[in-house]
């Protein structure tokens, strides 16, 4: 198999309050085999909350960094849900409208850019399931996570609009009952726990407006894990990963029940069951202690 | 193409509560043979004909248009008229819980209480608020391309599907919900309307307006008829800005901040943004922000990147910026 190759769209939080996501990413690439080439002229997606002020900016914005993927010729790999949402928006409404790509095409000129529409973007959760896929993962496990009941925590923007989300990648995902991330725990031997919050929001996007609804929504899920049975939980988002390991506090506060479980980045339990180093994971930069290695 | 009619056994598991004689709600289990050209409504119905002539539930057109049989199925709020059984079985399997649109508002089995919905569809003046003279001397044209940018949300039916789907809904009795909103949008989008501002400014306020939605996307997935509520909101929040109606708050300082972050840098700087939002009230992150920081979390200043090519992109932000703050 010719080795797989990426154009990798870090985002912003990867490189400051979740340095171990970046890490992990690039332990996990590591061992799959694969090759990522970062895109360090991108610039933030702004996050849906630049889309809010300024819409036709952000979309600029992002053009530009997905005409550096294209420039490289190659798919381009997110890791947050967050930027994959926005990216991919954009491709989409550029790809469906000429005349708008054309007035961001006039845009990127002034920088002797250019939007073609040529690169696919997709998450780097589904780049494993569509390119390495499930069953190769399975033979590659060396530490299996048998032991281990694994709640998932898909995160919006993800899975929805599903419309858009299922353009973007292969495996087929339902907004109502998404598989990929239960497929791939059990792929690293762990055990797969269903429950109700795990494709709901985490309120993130509130945090700072409507503390209470977000503290609320957290709670919630995390509750929802706990009440599964949940040893530990996963989520392929940094931003929800920000929410569920470091907000508990606000979270047990706003539903009344001491809420916290460790939450792991999707990399860092493949990595786990790949065979890396805790160390080597980030597991230590957690707030919410992972104490069952 | 040859069209085979199947059938397969399926388990309904059905909410049933009457808020005059019962004391808490119960679940119902019917099984029954569905066949793959039924909707949910059938299975309502035959629920009703068949087993139990109390069973209550609203419908009327039986074709999408009424909205009035909005219920939820294993928790995805759908129109029973419209939801084909096969597409249920197929995503759920064979065993399907049917419930009414919001528990805490049943009255009767399928049927709510939809007084908040009404209530906030009201809220947002649902109606043109326009000086029309007497006596024209000509009528007020609208082009297609301007009948374009609310055609979509006129398609509303006010099913209430996307509102009790709506997880902010569910905590903040204030937030007017999406329904609204897309509702909001189809009047301030619309050239005849006179109440913009007025609008405009119910729609900034905290609590009830378009900041405190999280942006789960929930409603854009469920509606039935493509109204695609999120992005209306996300048109709502650009007006605010362009209207001049949007005042310093927590919210719009974020959303302005990412721009000045990014003109800065490229990469958002994080704790710079939250500063930047909350002013002083920062002081409030600062437990968490702590705990963070010895964990490894916070990037000092000096070590937060910036974007190669950063020229580019502030010359990009000169060039294509289209509101102020
Ligand atoms: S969503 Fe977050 S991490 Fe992704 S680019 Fe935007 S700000 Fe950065
Ligand atoms: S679950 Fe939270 S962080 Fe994740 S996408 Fe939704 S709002 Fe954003
Ligand atoms: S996107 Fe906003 S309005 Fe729509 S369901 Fe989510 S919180 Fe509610
Ligand atoms: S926007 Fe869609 S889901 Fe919401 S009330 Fe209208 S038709 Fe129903
Ligand atoms: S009965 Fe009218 S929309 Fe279903």
């Amino acid at each position: 198999m010719e080795k797989l190759k990426y154009a990798l769209f870090t985002g912003c939080t990867a490189k400051q309050s979740t340095p171990e996501q970046m890490m992990s990413t690039m332990a996990v690439a590591k061992k799959l085999g694969i090759e990522l080439v970062e895109l360090t002229e991108a610039s933030c997606c702004g996050a849906s909350h630049l889309q809010d002020y300024d819409d036709f900016l952000s979309l600029v914005l992002n053009a530009r960094n997905i005409a550096y993927a294209e420039k490289h010729g190659l798919t381009m790999v997110t890791i947050c849900n967050t930027c994959q949402l926005n990216t991919a928006m954009t491709k989409h409404r550029l790809d469906e409208n000429p005349e708008l790509k054309a007035k961001v095409n006039e845009k990127l000129k002034e920088v002797g850019l250019e939007y073609k529409g040529t690169s696919d973007i997709t998450h780097f959760l589904y780049a494993i399931i569509d390119d390495i896929g499930l069953e190769k993962i399975k033979e590659m496990v060396v530490t299996p996570l048998s032991q281990f009941n694994i709640a998932p925590f898909y995160g919006c923007h993800n899975i929805r609009p599903s419309e858009l989300q299922n353009k973007t990648h292969k495996t087929a995902e339902s907004a109502y009952r998404p598989t990929s991330l239960d497929d791939l725990i059990i792929a690293c031997g762990g055990q797969n726990v269903d429950y109700e919050e795990k494709n709901k929001c985490c309120g993130f996007h509130v945090e700072l407006q409507a503390p209470h609804t977000a503290a609320v929504l957290t709670g919630n899920a995390i509750a929802g894990a706990m009440d599964g049975n949940a040893d530990w939980m996963v989520t392929p988002c940094p931003l929800c990963h920000l929410k569920l390991d470091t907000q508990t506090h606000h979270a047990s506060e706003a539903i009344g029940r001491d809420v916290e479980l460790p939450v792991l980045h999707m990399q860092q339990m493949v990595g786990l069951a790949l065979g890396c180093s805790p160390e080597e994971l980030g597991l230590q930069h957690h707030l919410a202690e992972v104490d069952f290695i | 193409m040859e069209h085979k009619i199947t059938t397969q056994k399926v388990n309904f598991k059905v909410f049933r509560f009457n808020a005059d004689e019962d004391y808490l709600p119960y679940y119902e289990n019917y099984d029954m043979e569905v066949t793959s050209e039924e909707v949910v409504l059938d299975i309502l119905n035959r629920i009703k004909w068949d087993h139990d002539g109390s069973f209550s539930y609203r419908r009327s057109c039986r074709h999408g248009i009424c909205g009035a049989c909005a219920i939820k199925v294993n928790g995805r709020s759908t129109l029973a008229c419209k939801e084909s059984m096969n597409d249920m079985v197929d995503l759920f399997g064979s065993e399907l819980v049917i419930e009414p649109l919001s528990i805490k508002r049943a009255v009767k089995d399928m049927i709510i209480d939809k007084g908040d919905f009404w209530e906030k569809h009201d809220a947002i003046h649902p109606f043109l608020i326009s000086d029309v003279e007497e006596h024209p001397e000509h009528e007020h044209i609208v082009t297609p391309e301007e009948a374009e940018e609310l055609n979509e949300a006129d398609l509303c039916i006010q099913c209430g599907a996307c509102h009790y789907a709506c997880p902010v809904v569910e905590i903040n009795e204030d937030y007017f919900g999406p329904a609204a909103f897309a509702k909001a949008y189809r009047f301030e989008a619309d050239v005849r309307d006179d109440a913009h501002k007025e609008r405009l400014e119910e729609l900034h306020a905290e609590k009830q307006g378009v900041w405190d939605c999280v942006k789960c996307f929930e409603c854009a997935e469920v509606c039935p008829k493509d109204v695609n509520p999120i992005e209306k909101i996300t048109k709502l929040h650009n007006m605010l800005f362009t209207e001049g109606v949007a005042t310093s708050n927590v919210a719009t300082r974020h959303a302005v901040g990412f721009k000045h972050s990014i003109e800065k840098r490229g990469v958002l700087d994080e704790g710079g943004l939250v500063l930047y939002s909350e002013g002083p009230s920062i002081v409030k992150h600062i437990p968490v922000a702590f705990k963070m920081f010895k964990k490894g979390k916070i990037a000092m200043p000096w070590n937060i990147p910036t974007s190669d090519n950063l020229d580019e992109i502030q010359k990009l932000i000169k060039s294509s910026s289209t509101a102020k703050f």
